[in-house]
């Protein structure tokens, strides 16, 4: 069976102006329990690359600048 | 992103601790420290720093057996009787003895616990007959506090590796095997003695939200610990006594009777009343909950708009802080405030855990599972109601046992072709170009889980889910895919859940009476029978086969009077004067 591509919206945030990602900061995605986050190759800031989220907070607790926020899934809103 | 790599490495330790939440890091540690010149691997499928059910802290210790509160032989009784009777005494014996030692040397990490006037813990009364909830101050710091000890220890930390199998030759245990999750590239742990601290089966049902991750455990917990510990044939006790928690309605968050309950808040019915006399959760208080929710006088709710605005606001800068602290954007998204409404609760998705209920791989007091060398401790392990100091006690109690049985033995022996079969096993979804994706796989199999296996529950419904789980199961074994490292990761979860949801419908079907409140309530035997099934049950795999027993109760080492057993079947207010 094909594969379709179906969009969701994600619960996090990151500021691009905020992320230091290109600086080589990778805390968000370390410390994620349900490895979720990545650096995106092409603007170099941190993003949530997959829907799996647990809206538990410590990328956003964790980010030296305040980048990341965590807001509810829309399913449960 | 992701790619996978087709790599396979080998390393050899004394001992092998996986996952690395909360009974993970204390038995490592415990192990080290007991044989410092012995190597310990602490491997995690996330990243030790912020893993686990108290990633983001705990505002308390539900259980804690505090000198001048209550005594271990108290607290025994107390969960001998909110277990309804189904209870291996000596090994909750054991925690509650140990127990106060581990608030101490906490203490000692810098995790503070709230203190009277007088200097001594203020434990809080929430259970039916004892006191023994101490608030954690600053418990937001209780995962860094633990890492500072891990660090200092010097012991070996592998991030981002998930197990996926265990090895056993020689009659004994001998490793485990683990896929790197960002790369898929296997690792084999050759290992004298292995811990096992995978948390709860928490992605077992399915959020009524439909938002699969949005589940009250971790949701990185899911089941690996109960696949493994079956396929290697390691018995598991009291599966059907599921774990079902009173939640905020949507968010998987508890309401948290436990910190508010002490203020004066409480759990109410539509007309803003009490309806159960205790907070504390049991099966025998979720039937009640449920029942409640199920009448005209439901949905539920927790109450605190009768209490001051400072108290409220004292409540909130816990519940906002610690634990699950997006609650309070949830609750600003809904326009919800407690000093105005009652909030409206729900009940969770089911789930194994030994941390809340009593669903978990067999162990005896020393953490010991019924396969040598192979231990069990945390949620995943059976001693019932053990929540959060229960991963830490009965953590240190199997670190230390596992250095001492690893100190006497050489690596065991295995079978090569374990390690094949379970290379193919891991494997095949990355192998495939076309195929259902472990995402649909995984709701599938949840959705049927709520479909059927949800309590009340009844046998026809439970044939109907074997029926279907098989034909996922053929599904998934012939043509789930993979495209890269991540979905991989979710693929082999996706098989754990299969194997939990196999589990659980099982060992329900077995136990042909109710037991528990709404853990396990089958309308076709709503009556408790202790004349047949005052006993465990344990479920393993016997020559390729899921088979369930019965295991008679040791002998209580604290006796309970007949007129203290049934004291948590009268939830209901008003029921104690009435019986
Ligand atoms: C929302 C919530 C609130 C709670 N509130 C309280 C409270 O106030 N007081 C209290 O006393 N208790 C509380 N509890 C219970 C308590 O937190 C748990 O009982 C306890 O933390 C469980 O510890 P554990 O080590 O068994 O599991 P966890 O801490 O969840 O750790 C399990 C670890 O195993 C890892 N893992 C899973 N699968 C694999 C795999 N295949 N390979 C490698 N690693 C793996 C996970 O990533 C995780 O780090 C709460 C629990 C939850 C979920
Ligand atoms: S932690 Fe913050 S700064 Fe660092 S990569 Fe993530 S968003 Fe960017
Ligand atoms: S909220 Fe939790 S699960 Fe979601 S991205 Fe942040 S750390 Fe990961």
């Amino acid at each position: 069976m094909p594969l379709a591509n179906t969009s969701t919206s994600v619960p996090v945030i990151v500021d691009n102006e905020k992320c230091i990602a290109d600086k080589g900061c990778t805390v968000c995605v370390d410390v994620c329990p349900l490895d979720v986050l990545r650096i995106s190759e092409q603007t170099g800031k941190a993003y949530m690359a997959y829907d799996e989220c647990w809206y538990c907070m410590p990328c956003a607790a964790d980010c030296p600048t305040g980048a990341v926020t965590v807001n509810i899934p829309y399913l449960l809103k | 992103m992701d790619d996978i790599l087709d790599n396979q490495t080998e390393v050899s330790c004394d001992v092998l601790v996986i996952g690395g939440g909360t009974a993970g890091p204390m038995a490592a540690l415990k192990a080290k420290l007991a044989n410092p010149k012995s190597t310990v691997i602490l491997l995690e499928k996330a990243n030790v720093k912020r893993s686990g059910a108290i990633s983001m802290g705990m505002d308390g210790l539900n259980n804690a057996v505090v000198p001048g509160y209550a005594t271990p032989e108290q607290y025994t009784k107390e969960i001998t009787i909110a277990n309804d009777g189904i209870v291996d005494q000596k090994p909750v014996l054991k925690y509650a003895q140990t127990c106060y030692s581990i608030i101490e040397e906490l203490d000692s990490y810098g995790i503070r616990f709230q203190k009277t006037a007088n200097g001594d813990f203020a434990v809080k009364k929430v259970h039916h007959i004892g006191t023994y909830v101490l608030p954690m101050p600053n418990g937001e710091t209780v995962k860094k506090a633990l890492y500072r000890q891990l660090r200092r220890a010097r012991l070996l930390i592998s991030n981002r590796f998930m197990a996926t199998r265990l090895l056993v030759g020689d009659g004994r245990i001998a490793g485990a095997i683990a896929v790197n999750t960002r790369s898929g590239e296997l690792l084999v742990v050759r290992a004298k003695a292995v811990v096992l601290c995978m948390g709860a089966a928490g992605r077992l049902g399915l959020p009524t939200s439909g938002y699969m991750f949005g589940t009250y455990e971790n949701a990185a917990n899911s089941g690996d610990g109960y696949a493994m510990a079956y396929h290697a044939g390691a018995a598991l006790a009291n599966l059907e006594c599921f774990q079902i928690n009173p939640l905020i309605k949507d968010y998987n968050g508890p309401a948290c009777a436990y910190v508010a309950g002490p203020f004066g808040a409480y759990t109410a019915n539509n007309k803003g009343q009490r309806f159960i006399e205790c907070d504390y959760w049991s099966g025998q208080m979720m039937l009640e909950f449920y029942n409640e929710l199920q009448s005209g006088n439901g949905p539920v709710f927790l109450k605190l708009d009768h209490l001051h605005a400072d108290t409220v606001g004292e409540i909130e800068d816990i519940l906002h802080r610690v634990e699950r602290p997006s609650r309070s954007a949830f609750h600003a998204g809904r326009h919800t405030d407690y000093r105005r409404q009652m909030i409206e609760m729900h009940i969770s998705e089911i789930g194994f855990c030994s941390g809340h209920s009593a669903s978990g791989v067999f162990v005896d007091e020393y953490a010991r599972t019924t396969i040598p060398g192979l231990y069990a401790a945390g949620d995943m392990a059976s001693v019932p109601h053990n929540y959060m100091l229960g991963a830490f006690t009965n953590g240190s109690v199997a670190g230390k046992d596992a250095a001492e049985f690893a100190s006497g033995y050489e690596l065991a022996a295995f079978d090569r072709g374990d390690v094949e079969r379970e290379r193919e096993r891991v494997l095949a979804p990355t192998r495939r170009d076309d195929g259902i994706p472990p995402n649909q796989i995984e709701y599938k199999t949840r959705r049927l889980v709520n479909d059927y296996l949800q309590p009340p529950k009844v046998a026809r419904k439970y044939e109907l889910a074997q029926q279907r789980f098989a034909e996922v199961r053929e599904d998934m074994e012939r043509t789930m895919i993979a495209r890269n490292a991540h979905e991989l990761l979710r693929a082999l979860e996706a098989s754990s859940i299969l194997d939990c949801a196999d589990m659980a419908a099982h060992a329900s079907l077995y136990r042909a009476e109710s037991r528990w409140g709404l853990y396990h309530l089958r309308t076709d035997f709503p009556e408790k029978n202790d004349n047949d099934w005052f006993c465990h049950t344990l479920l393993s795999k016997r020559a390729g086969r899921m088979t369930s027993e019965k295991r008679a109760i040791a002998p209580y080492v604290v006796p309970i009077a007949d007129d203290e057993k049934k004291l948590y079947d009268k939830q209901r207010v008003g029921a104690r004067a009435a019986v």
